[in-house]
């Protein structure tokens, strides 16, 4: 009865098998730059509850102006709700029903013209940005997936500058099969990337028999806090046009450029060689966004990828329906970010305050003797710690991590998390936390160095004696 | 001007995304000529969408009267800021607790869920993507019995690079799955060198609209723990359930009737978007046993969380036992009426449809319309109802069904009206179809003596022809003339 059953080629007390995905350690975690955050959250700081806790400046989360986002929807609730009429004019959307069933992986038109009018207004209107070639994705993290799932395949690569973005471990190499091979940079010339180096990482994938489909830049850079300079960013242009790739330009830190120079987008040079007569470059360029750091709505899940590309536009849109952005978030936010007042203002406001931020830990740190790279963007600085290491190294690095930790209290981002070459730099996070819990820090990191400087100076007059 | 960088990955370059079926077809036809009972009354009725439109007033009158679960107004705005903020990807507590405790109510409190087990994605199409990463390898397979849900070639195979198999079913016992058949379909698989992973059961069914009986379940979950294979259930449907028999899901029988079964091998999916209307919220949900999934899946949940502003809202909606209790015996009240109203105005006219009691849809019999029982006579019947009787229903083929001629019609996915106009035009096309087709069977009988166009009324004569559906099916027929 039945058909013959073959034979089985396991045990069945093995443990049923799973993917090589699912066994791999490529989901990243097992990096320190997640197990400060475990520290944290077995230790949180509070000021009241436990002011002696673990304060969190590993998390680039902007807080600074979640006030501006309330007010804007206490002044207009019929943003919030969804009654008929007053749904916000333009959306297109009249109801509770109408936004409930909208699934279309288009996107609500009415969201997709505010994402471009709002990523145009933080350019300074110096790029235009077409609402159709807007795909929408839950967050940035899917974005960069996405992508490198339709740039690359399995086995290719990706030229990243270091120091990058940890997380593009995962989001980049872990389901696609890609691999990441590192553009090294060093403080020589304040860590921008030189076609030399392009070059050099280039030739190593190629050595190493991968193919190379595109370099991935973030601009304003996560470690770094700093925006790529125009003539990198042509240099970079020209380097992919040359080796017939891509660029990814993840743009994700443009609205909180807060001092000069003025954020250079990848936007603004297409169009500029376009007018020159170089259209063929936009092809190859493709722009990633996120509301999550400009207006700190993380929790939202509201990415975009941007292409010049048709091919890459309609594969985008179709593979995005495994990642949508919720048609409740998508309303809400339509009409915030088109109300152009309030756009303009967010964007000014937010900017001041993430200025105020910056200067205030680069003057605490200063003050300390810590001095950190010149930054004029994100939510963090990159702080120089490297003549405390007790050896140049990354273990020595992580020695100095790992005090900052536990003695310290501080959970901060080694470097070498995020492949930096040089050992001693660490990423510190400044707009995730109130003020005074910012002060709090400093006040802890200038005790930890004084005593570090009187060790260190009675070593030395130990050892002179 | 493409250059050569518009080489992209095998992934985009190829069609794997499954928008070249003819699933997709009769879409486009709506697309260009949409059905509007004021405005466009002869356009092409959307008949192809398992929405359900049928309970939404329910929740809006909720959500008017709940403001509090909107972080963005007056009465929600306190939670605005740690909402916004919150990107963990084990999900906001609270929905985790309120969704567990909604899967129990949807399955009568015969199943329990544990919240740390529940997984976000980007609704049930996220979550089949995120399953198949996390289950096998590119190259290996899923058995999946027919007819199945035409997106599950994208869904499961698309990035990951597994394989669907079919398991035939028929219609001789209603398309109920036997051992036989999955039997069968696993040997072929494995005499072809492909590993199997894992059987993916939709249980209610899309397209059938039936629920799979116990002893089916049972038989599954011991064929996986004594093949070590993993059994994925969609349960997308199981809010939708409507008459009897009751539903029953995996997570009832492992527990009751097979407890013997290797848990670790039972994964559930489950989504917000046909239970309740709310497609647009994006909310998937993998449901695992499997302590090793629920931790690789959680991770992967970070590629399609669910967003928070939405988690905070369904967390309120969702623990408002005593609303969700009215809404899901509302929603079932209206939603048998809608399919009683349907399937009898089918019987009307001789259509039957395969006995269902779930879903938003109906799985239509139109074999005896066939000319040929082959999959080009479906597509070519389909054609005509969509261009001709301009709706746009769904062609068994593109469920891979192995039998041709039937179609489901979705019915859950427009108002009172539209459902008349609807099955106006059916019964109108059956009836042509009938008469046509009598017409024809008498000439056979009496032998075909005229076989010439007729002069008088010819242009009349000829318009009846073309409108005909047996003209369209096969117009070198001589029974074509015949009809004037």
């Amino acid at each position: 009865m039945g058909g013959k059953l073959l034979l089985l080629d396991a045990s069945p007390e093995a443990p049923p098998p799973l993917s090589q995905v699912a066994t791999s350690g490529a989901h990243g975690e097992d990096s320190p730059y997640f197990a400060g955050w475990k520290a944290y959250d077995q230790d949180p700081y509070h000021v009241i509850f436990n002011p002696s806790g673990v304060i969190q400046m590993g998390l680039a989360e902007n807080q600074v102006s979640f006030d501006l986002l309330e007010g804007y929807l206490r002044e207009h609730p019929e943003a919030a709700g969804w009654g008929g009429a007053g749904a916000g004019a333009g959306s297109g959307v009249a109801s509770f029903r109408d936004n409930a069933l909208f699934q279309d992986y288009h996107g609500l038109k009415a969201f997709r013209k505010a994402m471009a009018s709002f990523m145009e207004k933080i350019r300074g209107g110096k790029a235009r940005f077409d609402p159709d070639r807007i795909v929408l994705t839950a967050g940035a993290t899917a974005a960069n997936e996405l992508l490198t799932f339709i740039l690359a395949n399995p086995g290719d690569a990706l030229l990243i500058p270091t120091p990058y973005y940890p997380g593009f471990d995962r989001d980049l190499r872990w389901r696609t099969g890609v691999n990441i091979v590192p553009v090294h940079c060093d403080s020589a010339n304040g860590f921008q990337v030189t076609v030399a180096a392009l070059q050099a990482a280039y030739e190593e994938a190629d050595a190493a028999g991968m193919r190379v489909r595109g370099v991935l830049l973030t601009n304003p850079s996560n470690p770094l806090g700093t925006t790529v300079k125009r003539s990198v960013l042509e240099d970079v242009l020209d380097f992919v046009a040359r080796k017939n790739i891509h660029l990814i330009s993840d743009e994700i830190y443009s609205g909180s450029v807060f001092t000069a120079p003025d954020l250079v987008s990848v936007a603004e040079l297409v169009e500029s060689r376009a007018r020159r007569g170089d259209s063929g470059i936009a092809e190859r360029v493709h722009i990633v966004y996120s509301l999550s750091k400009d207006m700190g709505l993380p929790g939202f899940r509201v990415g975009v990828v941007y292409s010049y590309s048709d091919a890459v536009v309609t594969t985008a849109r179709r593979m995005s329906s495994f990642t949508l952005v919720s048609s409740q978030t998508q309303k809400t936010l339509a009409a915030m970010l088109s109300d152009a007042a309030f756009a303009d203002a967010y964007i000014r406001t937010n900017r001041e305050r993430l200025r105020e931020r910056h200067d205030h830990i680069v003057a605490g740190l200063a003050r300390a003797g810590v001095p950190c790279l010149r930054g004029n963007a994100g939510l963090f600085v990159w702080m120089d710690m490297r003549r405390r290491l007790d050896e140049a190294t990354v273990a020595g690095e992580l020695r100095l991590w790992d005090r900052m930790l536990h003695e310290v209290k501080l959970n901060i981002s080694p470097g070498s998390s995020c492949h930096c070459s040089e050992p001693g730099w660490f990423r510190v996070c400044f707009a995730n936390m109130s003020l005074a819990t910012l002060d709090v820090a400093l006040a802890r990191m200038s005790r930890f160095l004084h005593k570090w400087n009187k060790y260190n100076n009675t070593a030395r007059t130990a050892l002179e004696k | 001007m493409a250059c050569n960088v518009e080489l992209l990955s095998k992934i985009a370059a190829g069609d794997g995304h499954g928008e070249n079926s003819s699933y997709f077809d009769g879409w486009k036809a709506y697309d260009m000529d949409s059905f509007d009972l004021h405005h466009n009354p002869k356009g092409v009725i959307q008949m192809g969408l398992a929405e359900n439109q049928m309970s939404l007033d329910l929740i809006e009158e909720w959500s008017m009267n709940h403001p509090e679960a909107s972080i963005c107004t007056v009465h929600g705005a306190s939670h605005f800021k740690r909402i916004a903020n919150f990107q963990d990807y084990h999900g906001l507590p609270e929905f985790r607790q309120a969704m567990a405790k909604f899967m129990g109510q949807v399955r009568g409190g015969k199943a329990t869920f544990d919240p740390d087990r529940i997984l976000m994605s980007g609704g049930a199409t996220g979550a089949q993507d995120t399953l198949a990463f996390c289950l096998a390898n590119p190259g290996e397979a899923y058995l999946v019995p027919t007819p199945y849900y035409p997106a599950f070639d994208r869904d499961c195979c698309w990035r990951s690079g597994v394989k669907l198999l079919p398991i035939e079913c028929h219609s001789s016992n209603d398309f109920t799955l036997t051992k036989e058949a999955l039997v069968a379909a696993y040997d072929d698989a494995r005499s072809k060198g492909i590993r199997v992973k894992g059987i993916l059961i939709t249980n209610p069914s899309n397209p059938l609209g039936t629920i799979m009986d116990r002893g089916t379940l049972a038989m599954l979950a011991t064929f996986a723990t004594d093949h070590r294979v993993h059994l994925i259930c969609d349960e997308i449907y199981a809010g939708t359930v409507f008459a009897q028999p009751e539903f029953v899901s995996i997570a009832e029988v492992i527990e009751r009737d097979v407890p013997g079964c290797n848990k670790d091998l039972i994964h559930i999916v489950y989504s917000l978007s046909k239970d309740f209307g709310f497609p647009g919220f994006r909310v998937g949900v993998i449901y695992s046993y499997n302590d090793a999934v629920v931790a690789c899946a959680r991770k992967m949940s970070s590629f399609g969380l669910v967003s928070s502003q939405t988690q905070y809202f369904l967390a309120k909606m969702l623990s408002d036992e005593e609303f969700m209790g009215r809404f899901l015996r509302e929603s079932a009240r209206r939603l048998a009426a809608r399919h009683e109203r349907f399937t009898s105005g089918l019987r009307e006219v001789g259509i039957g449809c395969l006995r269902g009691n779930a879903g938003l849809f109906s799985w239509m019999d139109l074999r005896g319309m066939l000319h040929e029982k082959t999959p080009q006579a479906e597509l070519e019947l389909w054609r005509v109802i969509i261009h001709k009787v301009k709706l746009n229903v769904s062609p068994g083929t593109s469920f891979h069904c192995s039998e041709p001629g039937w179609f489901r019609v979705c019915h859950a996915n427009m108002d009172d009206e539209t459902m008349e106009v609807a099955l106006d035009r059916i019964r109108r096309f059956v009836r042509q179809h009938q008469h046509q087709k009598a017409k024809a069977e008498r000439w056979a009988a009496m032998g075909q003596l005229r076989l010439s166009m007729p002069r008088r009324g010819g242009a009349a004569a000829s318009h009846l022809a073309l409108s005909s559906p047996m003209a369209l099916l096969s117009p070198q027929s001589p029974m074509v003339h015949a009809a004037s």
